[in-house]
């Protein structure tokens, strides 16, 4: 029997349609078919809540390739249909719409989905929005924002942009975090305040350390007040809710495959089962070098393993080497992000937040482990370098910003000799 | 619509021609030019759309902001003179014949 595509992706998002081109740039000659649950061809997200909330960008901006890249370059793509059930012994799968599909490989590439608020009333109240695909946006951007009381739950990369882009949109807006500061996973307590700062001082009433401990309703269903941990009572036009997301996983799980927190892979993407793949925001790399699993959610992993898998799937096994990075815009700042932050990480500052051009570096025994630069795109460059090449810096050294930093990290090597 | 060359490495050109309006990134991976990457997007956070510019050309671009230089010290190859990020380089009709080589590596 021959099967309809030799490579099936299901999921259309950034990691579905990096694979897909990257398959094809290595000249991979099976047949691909990427089946994705939204009406789009595969796009990139992180102008969601930037460029294309702020109304800079359209739609078809967003799409990684044209439409007619996928007839060109022999990819088969339904938009709008979703897998609903996966059979790996007959090497199936079943779409919501009741078609079966056969395929020789397959690939998870389902990436994740918001984290909903517990309360059920909230599932259906109109004016609550989270934020994950274009066709949320588009909601949201049908909302008036002048003058309007818009309460972001959450102070995650997510609600800070979207709260920015808001603010410039002269919405009012309160953004509530119930950790004790803003970005708390990812980040040091120096860029937490350096955020909350800046959100504070373009007029955004950030409440850190409070939660949201009941939601009140008008007749139609519409939340019309957020009721604090603080017991203040705050009015709600809009509510946006970013408190992260969950993989989307339990497809792979119900057909036998192992998941936990994500689909566990290795670190060339397979999962338990054979021939059977999973990529992006929804994998759990397991056989990191002594590190625990990790799942990120970013388009630089997304991108990444997409690499990785077409170059393994090609018969090339090049794990993924360069750390994880990320960036983040929020008004007129950007911030740029690479590796990942450790609690007990040593910290050296160099430069000034007060002038909204700074960089973090963060050392574990001598050596640079991860920046966040904010302004300072030189820092970010520089210490990327030392990141991936794991060379030991003097602290002392490396804090002078009168230095450029890879001639303090060559100095600081100097003395250490 | 202008055409642009990418060479290759091993001296292999591969001309496309495309929109006015579009970055040279996004033509060369919309046309699967091997060696360009272009991993952010677009957002001057990656360097993996490093090109270099043929002599005559380099002059005819617009100029480099202050980001794009610095984001040209963290390409895997060494940049030079002719060193440009092509994310940032908008496709003119001007830039009609325009030719660029494809570095050995970006990461
Ligand atoms: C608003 C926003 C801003 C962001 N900003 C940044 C940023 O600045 N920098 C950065 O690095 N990252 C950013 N990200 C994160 C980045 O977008 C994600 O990491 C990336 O999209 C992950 O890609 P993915 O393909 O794994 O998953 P997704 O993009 O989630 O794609 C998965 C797709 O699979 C579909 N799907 C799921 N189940 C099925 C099924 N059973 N059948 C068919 N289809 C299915 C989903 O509908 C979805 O379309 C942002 C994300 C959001 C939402
Ligand atoms: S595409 Fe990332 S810097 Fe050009």
């Amino acid at each position: 029997m021959t099967a309809d595509s030799d490579l099936l992706i299901i999921g259309g998002g950034q990691a579905a349609g990096e694979l897909a081109a990257a398959l094809r740039s290595r000249d991979w000659g099976g047949s691909i078919a990427i089946v994705g649950e939204e009406d789009h061809v595969p796009y990139t997200r992180p102008p969601l809540s930037k460029a294309y909330l702020r109304g800079e960008v359209e739609a078809a901006d967003l799409y990684l390739r044209r439409p007619d890249f996928y007839d060109r370059h022999g990819i088969a793509v339904s938009a709008g249909v979703a897998v609903a059930d996966v059979d790996l012994e007959a090497q199936t799968v079943t779409l919501d719409d009741g078609r079966v599909r056969t395929w020789r490989k397959l690939v998870f590439a389902t990436g994740g989905r918001p984290r909903r608020l517990p309360d059920s009333i909230l599932r259906s109240a109109p004016n609550v929005h989270y934020i994950r695909t274009l066709a949320d946006v588009d909601r949201l951007k049908a909302v008036r924002t002048d003058g309007a009381s818009f309460v972001v739950v959450g102070g995650g990369y997510v609600g800070l942009e979207i709260a920015s882009v808001l603010r410039s949109l002269d919405a009012q807006v309160t953004l509530v975090e119930a950790a004790d500061r803003l970005l708390g996973r990812v980040t040091s307590p120096v860029v937490s305040e350096f955020f909350r700062r800046l959100h504070r001082d373009r007029g955004v009433d950030v409440r850190v350390g409070t939660a949201v401990v009941e939601y009140q309703y008008s007749d139609a269903g519409n939340v019309i007040g957020a009721v604090l941990s603080d017991g203040s009572r705050i009015a709600v036009d809009q509510l946006l809710v970013g408190i992260g997301i969950v993989p989307n996983d339990e497809l792979a799980a119900r057909a036998g495959i192992d998941v936990d927190g994500g689909i566990l892979v290795d670190r060339f993407c397979r999962t338990s089962a054979n021939d059977v793949f999973a990529v992006g925001d929804v994998a759990k790399v397991t056989d990191l070098d002594g590190e625990p699993p990790r799942r990120l959610e970013s388009m630089p992993n997304a991108v990444s393993h997409a690499r990785v898998l077409a170059d393994y799937l090609s018969g090339v096994e090049q794990p993924a080497v360069d750390p994880p990075w990320f960036w983040s815009d929020q008004y007129d700042i950007k911030l740029q992000s690479a590796g990942l932050v450790v609690p007990d990480d040593e910290l050296v500052i160099r430069g000034n937040p007060d002038e909204r051009r700074f960089s973090v570096l963060y050392l574990c025994d001598g050596v640079v482990t991860a920046v966040d630069a904010i302004g300072s795109p030189a820092d970010y460059a520089a210490a990327r370098k030392l990141i991936a090449q794991r060379v030991p810096v003097d602290a002392g050294i490396a804090a002078d910003p009168g230095r450029r930093l890879l001639e303090a990290a060559l100095a600081s090597a100097g003395t250490t000799d | 619509m202008p055409e642009v060359t990418f060479t290759q490495p091993s001296g292999e050109r591969i001309t496309v021609s495309a929109d006015v309006g579009r970055s040279l990134m996004k033509v060369a991976v919309e046309n699967l030019v091997p060696g360009i990457v272009g991993e952010c997007g677009g957002d001057l956070s990656c360097a993996t759309c490093h090109v270099f510019v043929d002599v005559p050309w380099v002059a005819k671009l617009p100029p480099m902001t202050a980001e794009e230089e610095q984001m040209l010290d963290v390409t895997a190859e060494e940049p030079t003179a002719a060193s440009r990020l092509c994310c940032q380089i908008t496709l003119t009709e001007d830039l009609d014949g325009l030719s660029l080589h494809v570095p050995e590596t970006q990461r």
